[in-house]
């Protein structure tokens, strides 16, 4: 009896004795293996749940639910108010002003961002004077770092009202009054706002980049009389181009995915705006996929629009899936000269 | 980098001065930009902030005068920041520690190292998606309520907690792995030859030393979980005030309850919210963009301070 209460101490003993002791290199490694894989392990759950989830909103409209067709906002509502009975589901919708409203302002985004942020990373890295560079490496932060909610706040309550009331003239607001009425809440003022929240996350990369550039190359590029400009522009940025284009890949996925910035002053009307329309196309209302859902979120647990909001959630997190592999290829070169990143 | 000298922009060919110039007003604009928002909200909040807010619960009233403050909100912002820290920073130090260490095998990091930046890139809208879908299981439902008919809620402080946790982790990892790459190789082997074993040099010499890229990551990530506004609007269940879950002990009672935070205050607040109350708005906005700043100096400080450290000479 006691032998066995003995033993059964010792072993109980021995286990504690394991657990405090410092750990074997291997028991550490695999530890820390199994707990970084629950990374995948959660990509993976994503992916698997929410398109199981989304699969009905895709199955019952095919690939015309990327096509235009009807009013979505109609088409939305109709979801909503769906009859009760799963036998009466109505699923039909055809997404295409959602698709190309994200589309156009996430490309109007990206491409001024780029401009911008090329030129202001070249700024920071080669021509402000030292106090101004000491200032702008924490602005940009700064800049990064304001949530959209606040940037949403000031576009809703500062910008949009004076597009509204100064830029759009009655004349332009009543040419179109038939089809979309324009309060201010636009297109532009979306591009416009999206452009300063995605910049300064290129800026940082790219002038990080740029600081890297081996030093034997400007230096090559001066001492063959190039001026300070021309040494940036046709050597610097050259080498750099990976990293711009990593940095473009990366701001199109966070401006994908942007919903309440968006949701506040994109307008929230399901409306594709027309290029056709002259400048007015600029001021014209629209909704990406992300602000949709923000829109809609008290419809989530309704089962038919639950699952096509899933739809637009799975569309956007595939979207960015690709982008984020695209970014971390397009880095891979700079790495070969040790360059960024 | 710098090729400086007594060379003056006015030799140059015009195309090259009108790039200059450029250059100038693209990094002007970024000033103007971070000043205007930093000044405008300043004015707005100093206008419309009043200390009371700050300690009364909001109510749900048509006069402004009464719909109280955002004690309820700032509660809910502090609770989330804390829960998703808590969970992403050892877990951001232990794949940090794990891809720089061990990268073993070297597929599987490749893969791991790929999937951070995949979590980095998801918008927080779809982590929000994944979160109600996957929370909503009935595996999950201690984690939330279950309502009369006995499905799941899916939202509470505990599930917002959690994704936002995924928010924070990419930056976690990032400030971690940057801080143990700067670390040398000798100081590594230095110990090796003292007898410590991988395990106890990690633990001893690598995450002291990395202590201050550790405390920058963690910093940012808290930035980002305060500021995120879709996870709380799709998560936390949208009352306005703490609703606590009433079966179960204290600390629990709140984390499975649902809430706000200050995002979500705003965001409500905003003529795009139900509430349309600008004042208020521009109030919480205030103290949201204080605590923001905060944490980013709180970076900055950690960067200057890091110092040269012993083994550099």
């Amino acid at each position: 009896m006691t032998t066995e209460v003995a033993r059964g101490e010792a072993r109980f003993s021995g286990l504690a004795r394991a657990l405090r002791e410092p750990w074997p290199d291997r028991r550490t490694e695999r530890v820390l293996a199994g707990v970084s894989s629950l990374v995948l392990v959660t990509i993976a759950g994503m992916v698997l749940f929410v398109f199981v989830k989304a699969w009905p909103s895709f199955s019952h409209n095919g690939l015309s639910w990327f096509g235009s067709g009807g009013n979505v906002d109609q088409q939305l509502g109709d979801i909503f108010n769906s009859p009760a009975n799963p036998d009466h589901y109505v699923y039909k919708l055809r997404a295409w002003p959602l698709l190309y409203g994200t589309f156009i302002t996430t490309a109007g985004a990206v491409i001024l961002g780029t401009v911008i942020s090329v030129l202001s990373a070249i700024f920071l890295v080669e021509f402000a004077p030292r106090r101004v560079r000491a200032v702008m490496g924490p602005v940009v932060r700064l800049l990064a770092a304001v949530p959209s909610v606040i940037y949403g706040l000031i576009g809703i309550l500062v910008i949009v009202p004076f597009v509204g009331n100064h830029l759009i003239s009655s004349g332009r607001k009543e040419s179109v009054i038939n089809v979309v009425q324009l309060t201010g809440a636009s297109l532009i003022v979306a591009v416009l706002i999206l452009t300063v929240m995605i910049t300064p996350i290129m800026v940082a990369i790219v002038s990080d980049a740029l600081r890297s550039v081996p030093r034997g190359w400007t230096e090559g590029a001066a001492a063959l009389g190039a001026n300070r400009w021309r040494i940036m522009w046709t050597v610097s940025v050259r080498a750099v181009r990976p990293a711009i284009v990593a940095a473009a890949v990366l701001a199109t996925a966070r401006a994908l995915g942007e919903a309440i910035m968006l949701s506040m002053v994109s307008g929230s009307v399901g409306f594709a705006p027309n290029p056709v329309d002259g400048i007015t196309f600029f001021f014209e209302p629209t909704r990406p996929l992300a602000a949709t859902i923000v829109d809609n979120a008290d419809g989530l647990s309704v089962e038919p629009f639950g699952q096509t909001l899933y739809a637009f959630a799975a569309l956007l997190l595939l979207s960015a899936m690709a982008l984020s592999l695209a970014g971390w290829a397009a880095k891979q070169p700079l790495k070969r000269y040790g360059i960024g990143v | 980098m710098e090729v400086r000298g007594a060379q003056s922009s006015k030799s140059w060919p015009l195309v090259d001065r009108i790039a200059l110039w450029a250059c100038w007003a693209a990094g002007m604009l970024l000033l103007a930009a971070a000043a205007a928002i930093v000044i405008y909200m300043g004015i707005r909040g100093i206008q419309y902030l009043r200390p009371e807010q700050i300690f009364s619960s909001p109510q749900a009233d048509l006069d402004q005068s009464k719909s109280g403050g955002f004690l309820d909100p700032l509660i809910g912002t502090f609770i989330l920041t804390v829960l998703g820290t808590l969970l992403a920073a050892p877990l951001g130090v232990a794949i940090a520690v794990w891809l720089v260490e061990y990268g073993r095998p070297f597929g599987l990091a490749r893969l791991v190292e790929s999937g951070v930046e995949v979590v980095a890139g998801t918008p927080s809208i779809v982590l929000a998606i994944f979160g109600l879908i996957l929370f909503s299981n009935g595996a999950f439902k201690i984690l939330s309520f279950q309502a009369e008919g006995g499905s799941v809620f899916g939202r509470s402080f505990l599930v917002a907690g959690v994704m936002m946790s995924l928010i924070a982790l990419p930056l976690v990892v990032g400030g971690t792995r940057e801080a143990l790459q700067a670390i040398p190789r000798h100081v590594r082997e230095a110990s090796y030859a003292l007898g410590k074993t991988r395990g106890a040099t990690i633990r001893r010499v690598l995450l002291p030393a990395a202590r201050p890229g550790i405390a920058t990551g963690t910093a940012l990530g808290m930035g980002r979980i305060a500021g995120d506004t879709a996870v709380v609007v799709i998560l936390l269940g949208a009352t306005q005030q703490l609703s606590s879950f009433d079966g179960a002990p204290w600390p629990f009672s709140t984390l499975r309850g649902t809430g706000s935070t200050l995002t979500s205050y705003v965001f409500n607040n905003s003529p795009a919210g139900e509430g349309n109350a600008p004042d208020k708005a521009y109030a919480a906005a205030f103290v949201l963009l204080g605590i923001v700043v905060f944490l980013n100096f709180a970076v900055d400080t950690i960067v200057r301070r890091r110092g040269a450290p012993a083994w550099s000479e």
